[in-house]
Protein backbone atom coordinates (compact mmCIF):
# COMPACT_ATOMS: atom_id res chain seq x y z
CA UNK A 1 0.00 0.00 0.00
CA UNK A 2 1.32 3.43 -0.98
CA UNK A 3 0.29 6.18 1.40
CA UNK A 4 0.65 9.91 0.88
CA UNK A 5 0.28 12.16 3.91
CA UNK A 6 -0.44 15.83 3.18
CA UNK A 7 1.45 18.10 5.53
CA UNK A 8 0.46 21.70 6.11
CA UNK A 9 3.13 24.01 7.49
CA UNK A 10 1.27 26.13 10.04
CA UNK A 11 1.97 28.50 12.91
CA UNK A 12 2.30 26.77 16.28
CA UNK A 13 -1.01 26.73 18.15
CA UNK A 14 0.26 29.24 20.71
CA UNK A 15 1.29 31.80 18.07
CA UNK A 16 0.14 35.37 18.26
CA UNK A 17 -1.63 36.15 15.01
CA UNK A 18 -0.56 39.38 13.32
CA UNK A 19 -0.63 40.65 9.76
CA UNK A 20 1.84 42.57 7.62
CA UNK A 21 1.98 44.45 4.31
CA UNK A 22 -1.17 46.45 4.94
CA UNK A 23 -2.96 43.51 6.59
CA UNK A 24 -2.70 41.46 3.40
CA UNK A 25 -0.27 38.79 4.61
CA UNK A 26 0.21 36.70 7.72
CA UNK A 27 3.14 38.10 9.69
CA UNK A 28 5.62 35.25 10.12
CA UNK A 29 7.93 37.33 12.28
CA UNK A 30 8.85 35.38 15.41
CA UNK A 31 6.40 32.60 14.58
CA UNK A 32 7.31 28.94 15.05
CA UNK A 33 5.95 26.65 12.36
CA UNK A 34 4.83 23.09 12.98
CA UNK A 35 3.12 20.19 11.27
CA UNK A 36 -0.59 20.99 11.20
CA UNK A 37 -2.03 19.09 14.22
CA UNK A 38 -4.76 17.40 12.18
CA UNK A 39 -2.09 16.17 9.76
CA UNK A 40 0.13 14.96 12.58
CA UNK A 41 -2.58 12.57 13.79
CA UNK A 42 -2.78 11.26 10.22
CA UNK A 43 0.98 10.92 9.88
CA UNK A 44 1.12 8.90 13.09
CA UNK A 45 -1.64 6.63 11.84
CA UNK A 46 0.33 6.20 8.59
CA UNK A 47 3.37 5.09 10.65
CA UNK A 48 1.17 2.37 12.13
CA UNK A 49 0.27 1.14 8.62
CA UNK A 50 3.96 1.22 7.72
CA UNK A 51 5.05 -0.77 10.75
CA UNK A 52 2.18 -3.27 10.92
CA UNK A 53 1.21 -3.64 7.27
CA UNK A 54 4.38 -2.78 5.36
CA UNK A 55 2.96 0.36 3.76
CA UNK A 56 5.26 2.95 2.23
CA UNK A 57 4.64 6.50 3.40
CA UNK A 58 5.49 9.70 1.58
CA UNK A 59 4.69 13.19 2.79
CA UNK A 60 3.88 16.18 0.62
CA UNK A 61 3.57 19.91 1.00
CA UNK A 62 2.60 22.56 -1.53
CA UNK A 63 4.69 25.57 -0.59
CA UNK A 64 7.98 27.42 -0.68
CA UNK A 65 11.43 26.30 0.56
CA UNK A 66 10.57 27.53 4.07
CA UNK A 67 8.30 24.50 4.56
CA UNK A 68 11.14 21.99 4.16
CA UNK A 69 11.97 22.05 7.87
CA UNK A 70 8.44 20.84 8.56
CA UNK A 71 8.76 18.10 5.90
CA UNK A 72 12.10 17.05 7.44
CA UNK A 73 10.35 16.71 10.77
CA UNK A 74 7.82 14.38 9.14
CA UNK A 75 10.73 12.36 7.72
CA UNK A 76 12.32 12.24 11.16
CA UNK A 77 9.05 10.88 12.55
CA UNK A 78 9.38 8.06 10.03
CA UNK A 79 8.05 8.93 6.56
CA UNK A 80 10.11 7.35 3.74
CA UNK A 81 10.25 10.29 1.37
CA UNK A 82 9.04 13.84 0.96
CA UNK A 83 7.75 15.90 -1.92
CA UNK A 84 7.48 19.65 -2.06
CA UNK A 85 5.56 21.29 -4.88
CA UNK A 86 7.37 24.55 -5.31
CA UNK A 87 4.71 27.26 -5.35
CA UNK A 88 3.03 29.70 -2.98
CA UNK A 89 -0.60 28.65 -3.31
CA UNK A 90 -3.25 31.35 -3.07
CA UNK A 91 -6.15 29.10 -2.11
CA UNK A 92 -7.23 25.56 -1.31
CA UNK A 93 -8.25 24.76 -4.87
CA UNK A 94 -4.72 25.42 -6.11
CA UNK A 95 -3.32 23.13 -3.42
CA UNK A 96 -5.84 20.42 -4.30
CA UNK A 97 -4.95 20.58 -8.00
CA UNK A 98 -1.23 20.30 -7.29
CA UNK A 99 -1.84 17.40 -4.92
CA UNK A 100 -4.08 15.63 -7.44
CA UNK A 101 -1.15 15.60 -9.88
CA UNK A 102 1.17 14.16 -7.22
CA UNK A 103 -1.40 11.49 -6.31
CA UNK A 104 -1.90 10.53 -9.93
CA UNK A 105 1.80 10.41 -10.81
CA UNK A 106 2.68 8.48 -7.66
CA UNK A 107 -0.29 6.07 -7.91
CA UNK A 108 -1.04 6.39 -4.19
CA UNK A 109 -3.71 4.10 -2.74
CA UNK A 110 -4.45 6.13 0.37
CA UNK A 111 -4.12 9.85 0.96
CA UNK A 112 -4.30 11.04 4.55
CA UNK A 113 -4.87 14.77 5.02
CA UNK A 114 -6.06 16.75 8.03
CA UNK A 115 -9.70 17.83 8.04
CA UNK A 116 -8.46 21.42 7.93
CA UNK A 117 -5.31 23.42 8.52
CA UNK A 118 -5.33 25.52 11.66
CA UNK A 119 -4.23 28.65 9.79
CA UNK A 120 -6.74 29.37 7.03
CA UNK A 121 -9.32 26.79 8.21
CA UNK A 122 -10.54 26.25 4.66
CA UNK A 123 -11.42 22.61 5.22
CA UNK A 124 -11.56 22.08 1.49
CA UNK A 125 -8.34 20.48 0.26
CA UNK A 126 -9.10 16.82 1.14
CA UNK A 127 -12.56 16.82 -0.47
CA UNK A 128 -11.46 18.72 -3.56
CA UNK A 129 -8.48 16.40 -3.94
CA UNK A 130 -10.72 13.34 -3.66
CA UNK A 131 -13.07 14.64 -6.31
CA UNK A 132 -10.24 15.72 -8.65
CA UNK A 133 -8.44 12.40 -8.31
CA UNK A 134 -11.56 10.23 -8.50
CA UNK A 135 -10.97 8.74 -5.06
CA UNK A 136 -13.49 7.92 -2.38
CA UNK A 137 -13.61 10.40 0.47
CA UNK A 138 -14.25 10.28 4.22
CA UNK A 139 -14.13 13.50 6.20
CA UNK A 140 -13.75 14.09 9.96
CA UNK A 141 -12.17 10.66 10.16
CA UNK A 142 -11.47 9.47 13.72
CA UNK A 143 -10.66 5.82 13.02
CA UNK A 144 -9.23 3.97 10.03
CA UNK A 145 -8.47 0.33 9.26
CA UNK A 146 -7.34 -1.00 5.89
CA UNK A 147 -7.63 -4.65 4.85
CA UNK A 148 -6.48 -5.26 1.28
CA UNK A 149 -8.54 -2.93 -0.86
CA UNK A 150 -11.18 -2.42 1.80
CA UNK A 151 -11.27 0.49 4.23
CA UNK A 152 -13.32 0.79 7.39
CA UNK A 153 -13.49 4.30 8.76
CA UNK A 154 -15.22 6.05 11.61
CA UNK A 155 -16.56 9.51 10.83
CA UNK A 156 -17.48 12.02 13.50
CA UNK A 157 -20.95 13.41 12.86
CA UNK A 158 -22.85 16.08 14.75
CA UNK A 159 -23.81 14.37 18.00
CA UNK A 160 -22.06 11.06 17.46
CA UNK A 161 -20.16 8.95 15.00
CA UNK A 162 -20.76 6.47 12.22
CA UNK A 163 -18.81 3.53 10.88
CA UNK A 164 -18.36 3.47 7.13
CA UNK A 165 -16.91 1.02 4.70
CA UNK A 166 -15.42 1.90 1.34
CA UNK A 167 -12.64 0.96 -1.05
CA UNK A 168 -9.24 2.31 -2.01
CA UNK A 169 -8.21 4.62 -3.56
CA UNK A 170 -9.33 6.77 -0.68
CA UNK A 171 -8.72 10.27 0.64
CA UNK A 172 -9.46 11.00 4.26
CA UNK A 173 -9.79 14.27 6.16
CA UNK A 174 -8.37 13.17 9.49
CA UNK A 175 -8.34 14.59 12.98
CA UNK A 176 -7.64 13.69 16.59
CA UNK A 177 -8.96 10.21 17.26
CA UNK A 178 -7.13 8.63 14.29
CA UNK A 179 -4.54 8.11 16.99
CA UNK A 180 -4.45 9.34 20.57
CA UNK A 181 -2.56 12.44 21.57
CA UNK A 182 -0.21 10.22 23.60
CA UNK A 183 0.65 8.21 20.45
CA UNK A 184 2.15 11.26 18.71
CA UNK A 185 5.88 10.91 18.22
CA UNK A 186 8.64 13.34 18.93
CA UNK A 187 11.52 12.77 16.48
CA UNK A 188 14.54 11.19 18.18
CA UNK A 189 18.18 11.83 17.26
CA UNK A 190 18.40 8.72 15.10
CA UNK A 191 15.25 9.75 13.21
CA UNK A 192 16.62 13.24 12.69
CA UNK A 193 19.93 11.86 11.37
CA UNK A 194 18.16 9.45 9.04
CA UNK A 195 15.82 12.17 7.80
CA UNK A 196 18.80 14.09 6.41
CA UNK A 197 19.50 11.23 4.02
CA UNK A 198 15.93 10.63 2.91
CA UNK A 199 14.80 12.02 -0.44
CA UNK A 200 13.03 15.38 -0.55
CA UNK A 201 11.97 15.93 -4.13
CA UNK A 202 11.06 19.39 -5.29
CA UNK A 203 8.52 19.41 -8.11
CA UNK A 204 7.61 22.29 -10.34
CA UNK A 205 3.96 23.37 -10.06
CA UNK A 206 1.18 23.18 -12.62
CA UNK A 207 0.64 26.92 -12.25
CA UNK A 208 -3.12 26.79 -12.07
CA UNK A 209 -5.17 29.85 -11.28
CA UNK A 210 -6.67 30.43 -7.85
CA UNK A 211 -10.44 30.83 -7.67
CA UNK A 212 -10.38 33.18 -4.71
CA UNK A 213 -8.43 36.26 -3.66
CA UNK A 214 -7.90 37.16 -0.04
CA UNK A 215 -7.74 40.93 0.03
CA UNK A 216 -7.29 41.75 3.67
CA UNK A 217 -7.22 40.35 7.19
CA UNK A 218 -8.63 41.90 10.32
CA UNK A 219 -8.42 40.90 13.94
CA UNK A 220 -11.53 40.72 16.13
CA UNK A 221 -12.40 43.96 17.90
CA UNK A 222 -11.02 44.06 21.43
CA UNK A 223 -13.67 43.13 23.93
CA UNK A 224 -14.79 44.96 27.02
CA UNK A 225 -13.65 44.05 30.50
CA UNK A 226 -15.13 41.05 32.26
CA UNK A 227 -17.92 41.73 34.76
CA UNK A 228 -16.95 39.94 37.93
CA UNK A 229 -19.71 38.72 40.20
CA UNK A 230 -19.21 37.73 43.82
CA UNK A 231 -20.20 34.24 44.90
CA UNK A 232 -22.77 35.81 47.26
CA UNK A 233 -24.50 37.63 44.40
CA UNK A 234 -25.11 34.88 41.91
CA UNK A 235 -28.75 36.07 41.62
CA UNK A 236 -27.34 39.16 39.95
CA UNK A 237 -25.42 36.95 37.55
CA UNK A 238 -28.55 35.04 36.59
CA UNK A 239 -30.37 38.35 36.10
CA UNK A 240 -27.62 39.74 33.90
CA UNK A 241 -27.56 36.60 31.78
CA UNK A 242 -31.29 37.03 31.30
CA UNK A 243 -31.84 40.78 30.89
CA UNK A 244 -28.48 42.06 29.68
CA UNK A 245 -26.90 39.20 27.74
CA UNK A 246 -30.27 37.68 26.84
CA UNK A 247 -28.87 34.18 26.69
CA UNK A 248 -31.14 32.43 29.21
CA UNK B 1 -30.36 33.53 -11.84
CA UNK B 2 -31.13 32.64 -8.24
CA UNK B 3 -29.60 31.79 -4.89
CA UNK B 4 -29.74 28.16 -3.74
CA UNK B 5 -29.49 26.96 -0.13
CA UNK B 6 -29.04 23.37 0.98
CA UNK B 7 -31.40 22.92 3.92
CA UNK B 8 -30.58 19.89 6.04
CA UNK B 9 -33.11 17.86 7.90
CA UNK B 10 -33.05 14.95 10.26
CA UNK B 11 -35.92 12.49 10.25
CA UNK B 12 -37.87 14.92 8.12
CA UNK B 13 -37.44 17.91 10.47
CA UNK B 14 -35.33 20.85 9.39
CA UNK B 15 -32.25 21.39 11.53
CA UNK B 16 -31.68 24.82 13.03
CA UNK B 17 -28.78 25.35 10.62
CA UNK B 18 -31.22 24.86 7.74
CA UNK B 19 -33.36 27.75 8.97
CA UNK B 20 -30.22 29.82 9.47
CA UNK B 21 -28.92 29.25 5.91
CA UNK B 22 -32.41 30.06 4.62
CA UNK B 23 -32.44 33.35 6.59
CA UNK B 24 -28.97 34.19 5.32
CA UNK B 25 -29.80 33.10 1.77
CA UNK B 26 -32.76 35.47 1.76
CA UNK B 27 -30.48 38.40 2.63
CA UNK B 28 -28.02 37.43 -0.13
CA UNK B 29 -30.85 37.02 -2.65
CA UNK B 30 -32.12 40.50 -1.79
CA UNK B 31 -28.64 41.92 -2.19
CA UNK B 32 -28.47 40.38 -5.65
CA UNK B 33 -32.08 41.27 -6.49
CA UNK B 34 -33.10 37.69 -7.08
CA UNK B 35 -35.08 34.82 -5.61
CA UNK B 36 -34.18 32.11 -3.12
CA UNK B 37 -34.59 28.39 -3.76
CA UNK B 38 -33.96 25.72 -1.13
CA UNK B 39 -33.01 22.12 -1.75
CA UNK B 40 -34.28 19.71 0.87
CA UNK B 41 -34.08 15.95 1.17
CA UNK B 42 -37.18 14.14 2.41
CA UNK B 43 -38.49 17.08 4.42
CA UNK B 44 -41.90 16.55 6.03
CA UNK B 45 -42.99 20.15 5.73
CA UNK B 46 -40.92 21.89 3.05
CA UNK B 47 -43.23 24.92 2.94
CA UNK B 48 -42.06 25.82 6.47
CA UNK B 49 -39.00 27.40 4.83
CA UNK B 50 -41.24 30.17 3.49
CA UNK B 51 -41.21 31.57 7.04
CA UNK B 52 -37.49 32.21 6.60
CA UNK B 53 -37.65 33.84 3.19
CA UNK B 54 -37.43 30.89 0.78
CA UNK B 55 -39.46 31.40 -2.40
CA UNK B 56 -39.31 27.87 -3.74
CA UNK B 57 -38.39 24.52 -2.19
CA UNK B 58 -37.17 21.58 -4.23
CA UNK B 59 -37.83 18.50 -2.14
CA UNK B 60 -35.98 15.33 -3.07
CA UNK B 61 -38.01 12.34 -1.93
CA UNK B 62 -36.09 9.64 -3.79
CA UNK B 63 -32.72 9.93 -2.03
CA UNK B 64 -31.71 7.59 0.72
CA UNK B 65 -29.60 8.59 3.72
CA UNK B 66 -26.86 11.19 3.58
CA UNK B 67 -23.96 10.43 1.27
CA UNK B 68 -21.61 13.33 0.58
CA UNK B 69 -20.91 12.44 -3.05
CA UNK B 70 -24.52 11.64 -3.94
CA UNK B 71 -25.90 14.72 -2.20
CA UNK B 72 -23.23 17.04 -3.67
CA UNK B 73 -24.12 15.85 -7.14
CA UNK B 74 -27.85 16.32 -6.49
CA UNK B 75 -27.22 19.87 -5.23
CA UNK B 76 -25.28 20.55 -8.42
CA UNK B 77 -28.24 19.39 -10.49
CA UNK B 78 -30.55 21.67 -8.51
CA UNK B 79 -28.14 24.60 -8.97
CA UNK B 80 -28.15 24.03 -12.73
CA UNK B 81 -31.92 23.71 -12.88
CA UNK B 82 -32.34 26.97 -10.94
CA UNK B 83 -29.47 28.73 -12.68
CA UNK B 84 -28.08 29.46 -9.21
CA UNK B 85 -25.04 31.73 -9.11
CA UNK B 86 -24.63 31.55 -5.35
CA UNK B 87 -24.99 28.24 -3.48
CA UNK B 88 -25.02 28.26 0.31
CA UNK B 89 -24.45 25.41 2.76
CA UNK B 90 -24.04 25.37 6.55
CA UNK B 91 -21.06 24.40 8.73
CA UNK B 92 -22.55 21.15 9.97
CA UNK B 93 -20.39 18.03 9.74
CA UNK B 94 -22.40 16.90 6.70
CA UNK B 95 -22.20 20.28 4.93
CA UNK B 96 -18.46 20.54 5.51
CA UNK B 97 -18.14 17.00 4.13
CA UNK B 98 -19.98 17.66 0.89
CA UNK B 99 -19.00 21.31 0.21
CA UNK B 100 -15.52 20.70 -1.29
CA UNK B 101 -16.94 17.94 -3.50
CA UNK B 102 -19.68 20.32 -4.58
CA UNK B 103 -17.18 23.12 -5.31
CA UNK B 104 -15.44 20.89 -7.85
CA UNK B 105 -18.77 19.75 -9.35
CA UNK B 106 -19.93 23.36 -9.75
CA UNK B 107 -16.53 24.68 -10.78
CA UNK B 108 -17.18 27.18 -8.01
CA UNK B 109 -14.89 29.09 -5.69
CA UNK B 110 -15.65 28.04 -2.12
CA UNK B 111 -15.40 30.14 1.01
CA UNK B 112 -16.02 28.29 4.29
CA UNK B 113 -16.74 29.74 7.75
CA UNK B 114 -18.40 32.84 6.32
CA UNK B 115 -19.68 35.07 9.11
CA UNK B 116 -21.68 37.82 7.37
CA UNK B 117 -23.53 38.76 4.23
CA UNK B 118 -21.28 39.70 1.29
CA UNK B 119 -19.49 43.00 1.80
CA UNK B 120 -19.59 43.54 -1.96
CA UNK B 121 -21.31 41.72 -4.79
CA UNK B 122 -18.81 42.72 -7.48
CA UNK B 123 -16.27 41.38 -6.92
CA UNK B 124 -18.26 39.01 -4.74
CA UNK B 125 -16.53 39.36 -1.37
CA UNK B 126 -17.26 37.71 1.96
CA UNK B 127 -15.90 37.97 5.47
CA UNK B 128 -14.80 34.62 6.86
CA UNK B 129 -13.11 33.53 10.04
CA UNK B 130 -9.57 32.19 9.88
CA UNK B 131 -6.77 31.26 12.26
CA UNK B 132 -9.38 29.50 14.38
CA UNK B 133 -11.33 32.67 15.17
CA UNK B 134 -8.20 34.69 15.92
CA UNK B 135 -8.77 36.69 12.72
CA UNK B 136 -11.09 37.30 9.79
CA UNK B 137 -10.31 37.59 6.12
CA UNK B 138 -12.10 39.39 3.32
CA UNK B 139 -12.06 36.98 0.42
CA UNK B 140 -13.31 37.48 -3.14
CA UNK B 141 -14.79 34.57 -5.06
CA UNK B 142 -13.81 34.95 -8.68
CA UNK B 143 -15.83 32.25 -10.43
CA UNK B 144 -19.20 32.48 -12.15
CA UNK B 145 -20.84 30.27 -9.51
CA UNK B 146 -19.92 30.86 -5.87
CA UNK B 147 -20.18 28.45 -2.95
CA UNK B 148 -20.52 29.73 0.61
CA UNK B 149 -20.27 27.75 3.84
CA UNK B 150 -22.04 29.79 6.52
CA UNK B 151 -20.49 29.70 9.96
CA UNK B 152 -22.73 28.36 12.69
CA UNK B 153 -24.75 30.88 14.72
CA UNK B 154 -23.13 33.74 12.78
CA UNK B 155 -26.27 35.11 11.17
CA UNK B 156 -29.15 33.80 13.28
CA UNK B 157 -32.73 33.14 12.31
CA UNK B 158 -34.74 35.87 10.60
CA UNK B 159 -38.44 35.23 10.20
CA UNK B 160 -40.18 36.37 7.09
CA UNK B 161 -43.82 36.68 6.18
CA UNK B 162 -43.40 35.13 2.73
CA UNK B 163 -44.57 31.76 1.57
CA UNK B 164 -42.74 29.09 -0.36
CA UNK B 165 -43.97 26.99 -3.24
CA UNK B 166 -42.81 23.40 -3.06
CA UNK B 167 -41.92 21.09 -5.87
CA UNK B 168 -40.86 17.45 -5.93
CA UNK B 169 -37.42 17.20 -7.44
CA UNK B 170 -35.97 13.97 -8.81
CA UNK B 171 -32.28 14.36 -9.61
CA UNK B 172 -30.35 11.47 -11.12
CA UNK B 173 -28.75 9.89 -8.08
CA UNK B 174 -25.19 8.60 -8.33
CA UNK B 175 -24.28 5.24 -6.89
CA UNK B 176 -22.79 5.50 -3.42
CA UNK B 177 -19.25 4.22 -2.84
CA UNK B 178 -19.49 4.50 0.91
CA UNK B 179 -21.61 2.13 2.93
CA UNK B 180 -22.83 3.05 6.39
CA UNK B 181 -22.28 0.09 8.72
CA UNK B 182 -23.57 1.63 11.90
CA UNK B 183 -24.52 4.97 13.43
CA UNK B 184 -23.92 5.83 17.04
CA UNK B 185 -25.73 9.06 17.79
CA UNK B 186 -26.80 10.01 21.26
CA UNK B 187 -30.41 11.04 21.00
CA UNK B 188 -31.08 11.96 24.61
CA UNK B 189 -28.34 14.56 24.90
CA UNK B 190 -28.01 18.03 23.42
CA UNK B 191 -25.09 18.05 20.98
CA UNK B 192 -22.32 20.63 21.07
CA UNK B 193 -23.10 21.43 17.44
CA UNK B 194 -26.75 22.29 18.07
CA UNK B 195 -26.57 23.66 21.59
CA UNK B 196 -27.54 27.23 22.41
CA UNK B 197 -25.62 26.87 25.66
CA UNK B 198 -22.50 24.80 26.33
CA UNK B 199 -21.19 24.00 29.82
CA UNK B 200 -17.55 23.00 29.77
CA UNK B 201 -15.30 21.63 32.49
CA UNK B 202 -11.53 21.71 32.88
CA UNK B 203 -8.80 20.26 35.01
CA UNK B 204 -9.94 22.48 37.87
CA UNK B 205 -12.63 19.88 38.53
CA UNK B 206 -9.89 17.53 39.73
CA UNK B 207 -11.34 14.25 38.46
CA UNK B 208 -14.03 12.58 36.34
CA UNK B 209 -15.98 11.69 39.48
CA UNK B 210 -16.74 15.38 39.97
CA UNK B 211 -18.55 15.86 36.67
CA UNK B 212 -21.97 15.64 38.30
CA UNK B 213 -22.12 19.41 38.86
CA UNK B 214 -21.26 20.06 35.21
CA UNK B 215 -23.98 17.70 34.06
CA UNK B 216 -26.52 19.13 36.46
CA UNK B 217 -25.74 22.71 35.43
CA UNK B 218 -26.09 21.66 31.80
CA UNK B 219 -29.38 19.94 32.51
CA UNK B 220 -30.88 23.00 34.20
CA UNK B 221 -29.93 25.11 31.19
CA UNK B 222 -30.74 22.54 28.51
CA UNK B 223 -27.09 22.78 27.56
CA UNK B 224 -24.52 20.45 26.01
CA UNK B 225 -21.52 19.36 28.07
CA UNK B 226 -17.96 19.84 26.84
CA UNK B 227 -14.44 19.74 28.20
CA UNK B 228 -10.94 21.12 27.73
CA UNK B 229 -8.15 19.27 25.94
CA UNK B 230 -6.24 18.10 29.07
CA UNK B 231 -9.46 16.58 30.39
CA UNK B 232 -10.00 14.54 27.23
CA UNK B 233 -6.30 13.64 27.04
CA UNK B 234 -6.48 12.36 30.62
CA UNK B 235 -9.45 10.24 29.63
CA UNK B 236 -11.78 11.89 32.15
CA UNK B 237 -14.24 12.66 29.35
CA UNK B 238 -14.64 11.32 25.79
CA UNK B 239 -12.83 12.99 22.86
CA UNK B 240 -16.18 13.93 21.40
CA UNK B 241 -16.55 16.49 24.21
CA UNK B 242 -13.16 18.13 23.61
CA UNK B 243 -13.62 21.69 22.41
CA UNK B 244 -10.83 23.97 21.25
CA UNK B 245 -8.47 24.40 18.36
CA UNK B 246 -7.91 20.70 17.70
CA UNK B 247 -11.28 19.65 19.08
CA UNK B 248 -14.76 20.76 18.21
CA UNK B 249 -15.46 24.41 17.55
CA UNK B 250 -18.16 26.03 19.67
CA UNK B 251 -20.38 28.85 18.45
CA UNK B 252 -23.06 28.87 21.12
CA UNK B 253 -24.97 31.82 22.56
CA UNK B 254 -23.57 31.16 26.02
CA UNK B 255 -20.39 29.28 26.88
CA UNK B 256 -19.77 28.50 30.53
CA UNK B 257 -16.21 27.47 31.42
CA UNK B 258 -15.73 25.84 34.81
CA UNK B 259 -12.18 25.27 36.03
CA UNK B 260 -10.63 26.03 32.63
CA UNK B 261 -7.70 28.43 32.69
CA UNK B 262 -8.15 29.53 29.08
CA UNK B 263 -5.11 28.46 27.08
CA UNK B 264 -4.89 30.24 23.75
CA UNK B 265 -5.81 27.03 21.87
CA UNK B 266 -8.94 26.61 23.96
CA UNK B 267 -9.99 30.23 23.52
CA UNK B 268 -9.55 29.95 19.76
CA UNK B 269 -11.99 27.08 19.59
CA UNK B 270 -14.73 28.72 21.62
CA UNK B 271 -14.29 32.34 20.60
CA UNK B 272 -17.21 32.31 18.20
CA UNK B 273 -19.54 31.95 21.19
CA UNK B 274 -21.45 35.13 21.86
CA UNK B 275 -21.29 35.33 25.66
CA UNK B 276 -18.72 33.68 27.91
CA UNK B 277 -19.05 33.04 31.62
CA UNK B 278 -15.95 31.88 33.45
CA UNK B 279 -15.80 30.28 36.87
CA UNK B 280 -12.28 29.81 38.21
CA UNK B 281 -10.44 29.95 41.52
CA UNK B 282 -7.52 31.81 40.00
CA UNK B 283 -8.26 35.52 39.39
CA UNK B 284 -5.20 35.58 37.12
CA UNK B 285 -6.57 32.86 34.81
CA UNK B 286 -6.20 34.15 31.24
CA UNK B 287 -9.80 33.14 30.51
CA UNK B 288 -11.09 36.13 32.50
CA UNK B 289 -9.59 38.44 29.86
CA UNK B 290 -11.73 36.75 27.21
CA UNK B 291 -14.86 36.47 29.35
CA UNK B 292 -17.96 38.64 29.54
CA UNK B 293 -18.90 37.47 33.02
CA UNK B 294 -16.74 35.90 35.67
CA UNK B 295 -16.93 34.42 39.13
CA UNK B 296 -13.70 34.03 41.04
CA UNK B 297 -14.26 31.11 43.33
CA UNK B 298 -14.16 27.39 43.90
CA UNK B 299 -16.30 25.59 41.32
CA UNK B 300 -17.47 23.14 43.97
CA UNK B 301 -18.98 26.05 45.90
CA UNK B 302 -20.04 28.32 43.03
CA UNK B 303 -21.69 25.82 40.71
CA UNK B 304 -24.15 24.30 43.21
CA UNK B 305 -25.35 27.78 44.23
CA UNK B 306 -25.61 28.81 40.59
CA UNK B 307 -27.68 25.70 39.88
CA UNK B 308 -30.07 26.64 42.72
CA UNK B 309 -30.37 30.23 41.51
CA UNK B 310 -31.01 29.06 37.95
CA UNK B 311 -33.68 26.64 39.14
CA UNK B 312 -35.40 29.48 40.99
CA UNK B 313 -35.17 31.63 37.88
CA UNK B 314 -36.54 28.86 35.68
CA UNK B 315 -39.48 28.21 37.99
CA UNK B 316 -40.34 31.92 38.06
CA UNK B 317 -39.97 32.34 34.31
CA UNK B 318 -41.42 29.04 33.19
Amino acid sequence: MKILVCISHVPDTTSKINFAEGDTKFDTNGVQFVINPNDEFGLTRAMWFKEKQGASVDVVNVGGPETESTLRKALAIGADGAIRVNTQPMDGLQVAKELAKVVQDGAYDLVIAGRESIDYNGGMVPGMLANLSGSNFINNCIGLEIEGNQATAIREIDGGKETLSTQLPLVIGGQKGLVEESDLRIPNMRGIMMARKKPLNVLEPLNTEASTTTNRFVKPAPKGAVKLVDIDHLDDLVNMLHTEAKVI
Amino acid sequence: MSVLVYTESQEGQFKKVALEVASYGKAVAEQLGTTLTALAFSANDPSQLGNYGVDKVLNVTSASRFDAKVYANAIKQAAEKENAKVVIVSSSADSKYLAPLLAIELDAAYASNVVATPTEVSPFTVKRSAFTNKAFSFTSLNTDVKLIGLSKNAYGLVENSGSATTEDFSPTLLDSNVEVKSVDRSTDKVTIADAEIVVSGGRGLKGPENWGIIEELAEVLGAATACSKPVSDLGWRPHSEHVGQTGKPVASNLYIAVGISGAIQHLAGINASKVKLVINTDPEAPFFKAADYGVVGDAFEVVPILIEKLKEFKSQNA
